[in-house]
C-alpha cells in the first residue's frame, strides 16, 4: 500500500464532522497521514493524507456519503508521501495589526525575498467587526539567517504591522 | 568506551520512573563516559538520560556548551537531581534522541535552581536559565518517565510570551 492522496474537505463547520470523514476512510481500508484540520470564519477545513490502494474515483466514493450528507465539497490528489522528512524551523515570526488588504502578500513577499521558507501559516482575524485586527503566525526556516529577516520585518514594521522574531532553537535530548 | 544503543519511543522502559543511584563507583563512571559518548554521537544531542539507553536509574548528562551566546556550565552529570526553584515560564521548541523526525512547542521554566549529585557523589547547586534549562528540565522528566511528548502544547501557544511578575 504505497499510493498516498491528498484528500481536501471543505463545509461549514459543525461537530463531529473529521470523525465521520476518518471513520468511513477507515473502513474503507484506507490508512491517514499527516493533516491539518482548522475552523476558519465558521468553514470546516481539512486536509489530510490518505494512504489508499485503489484509484482516486474508488476514495471518493467512500466518501460521497458523508460529503453529501454533511453538505462538504472534496477534492482530491494523487501525492508523494514523503514522510518522515521534516524541515525543522528555527524561527518564529509573529506579526499583528489593524487589518487591511495586502498585509500578507506584502508581508510574505518581503520575508520570502529574505530568505524565508515559511513551513507553517495560520492566521485569525481577531478584534471587533469594526475594528479588526489581523493576527499572522508563520514558522520557517531562515535559508539567509536571522538578521535578514529581521531587516525584513523592520521594513514591515515600518509600514505598521507590529512584529515578532523568536529564534527556535531546538534542544535534542 | 562504547556506543549504547538508544531506545525508540515507544518502547515501555521510557515511560518508566528511575530508582536513585547509590553506589558512587568505577562502574558507574564508565556508563558515564559510554552515556557521554552516546549524547555526542547524536544529531545535535544537547542531553540525555540513562533510561534512554536502558539504564533505569536517574543519572543524566547535559553539555550545551556547543551552542553560541548562551549561559552554560559546560558538561554537567546529574545524578539524583532535584530542581528546588522554578521562575518564569517560556515556550521553546524540543526533540529527543528517542524520537526521530518530530520536535514540538513545550512550556518549561525559565530559570531553575537544582540539586544533583555528581560522579563522585558530591552534591553540587546549579543556578541555570533559558537554553540550558529547557534541556535540564528535559533530562530530569525522563528520569520521571516522562517525554516532551507529555507536554507538547498548540503551535500558537507562544503568541503571546507569559512572563512572571514577581
Amino acid at each position: 500500500m504505497d499510493k498516498w492522496f491528498m484528500a481536501v474537505v471543505v463545509g461549514p463547520d459543525r461537530p463531529g464532522i473529521v470523525a465521520k470523514v476518518t471513520s468511513a476512510l477507515f473502513n474503507g481500508g484506507c490508512n491517514l497521514g499527516e493533516a491539518s484540520m482548522t475552523r476558519l470564519g465558521g468553514n470546516f477545513t481539512m486536509m489530510l493524507m490518505v494512504q489508499h490502494d485503489g484509484r482516486e474515483k474508488g476514495l471518493r466514493d467512500l466518501l460521497a456519503p458523508v460529503v453529501a450528507s454533511l453538505a462538504l465539497h472534496l477534492h482530491i490528489d494523487s501525492i508523494k508521501a514523503e514522510l518522515h522528512h521534516h524541515i525543522e524551523p528555527d524561527v518564529r515570526i509573529t506579526l499583528f495589526g489593524e487589518d487591511r488588504s495586502g498585509i500578507v502578500a506584502h508581508a510574505t513577499a518581503t520575508l520570502a525575498e529574505a530568505g524565508l521558507h515559511i513551513l507553517s501559516l495560520e492566521s485569525d482575524v481577531a478584534g471587533s467587526k469594526n475594528r479588526p485586527i489581523y493576527v499572522l503566525h508563520i514558522e520557517g526556516a531562515a535559508l539567509e539567517g536571522v538578521p535578514s529577516l529581521e531587516s525584513a520585518l523592520s521594513i514591515i514594521a515600518s509600514e505598521g504591522i507590529e512584529t515578532q522574531l523568536t529564534p527556535v532553537d531546538t534542544v535534542m535530548g | 568506551m562504547a556506543l549504547l544503543e538508544i531506545l525508540q519511543y515507544p518502547d515501555k522502559r521510557l515511560k518508566q520512573s528511575c530508582d536513585e543511584v547509590v553506589l558512587f563507583d568505577e562502574a558507574l563512571r564508565t556508563f558515564l563516559a559510554d552515556l557521554e559518548e552516546t549524547m555526542r554521537a547524536g544529531p545535535g544531542g544537547v542531553g540525555i538520560a540513562a533510561p534512554q539507553v536502558g539504564r533505569l536509574e536517574q543519572i543524566a548528562l547535559v553539555d550545551v556548551s556547543a551552542k553560541k551566546k548562551i549561559k552554560h556550565h559546560g558538561r554537567i552529570v546529574l545524578i539524583n537531581p532535584e530542581i528546588i526553584e522554578w521562575q518564569g515560564s517560556v515556550v521553546g521548541r524540543e526533540g529527543c534522541l528517542s524520537l526521530p523526525d518530530f520536535t514540538g512547542n513545550v512550556i518549561r521554566a525559565e530559570t531553575i535552581t537544582l540539586e544533583a549529585q555528581d560522579e563522585f557523589g558530591e552534591r553540587q547547586r546549579y543556578k541555570m536559565e533559558g537554553y540550558e534549562a529547557r534541556a535540564v528540565q528535559h533530562e530530569l522528566d525522563h528520569l520521571k518517565g516522562m517525554l516532551f511528548l507529555d507536554r507538547l502544547v498548540s503551535r500558537r501557544s507562544d503568541l503571546f510570551k507569559r512572563k512572571v511578575y514577581k
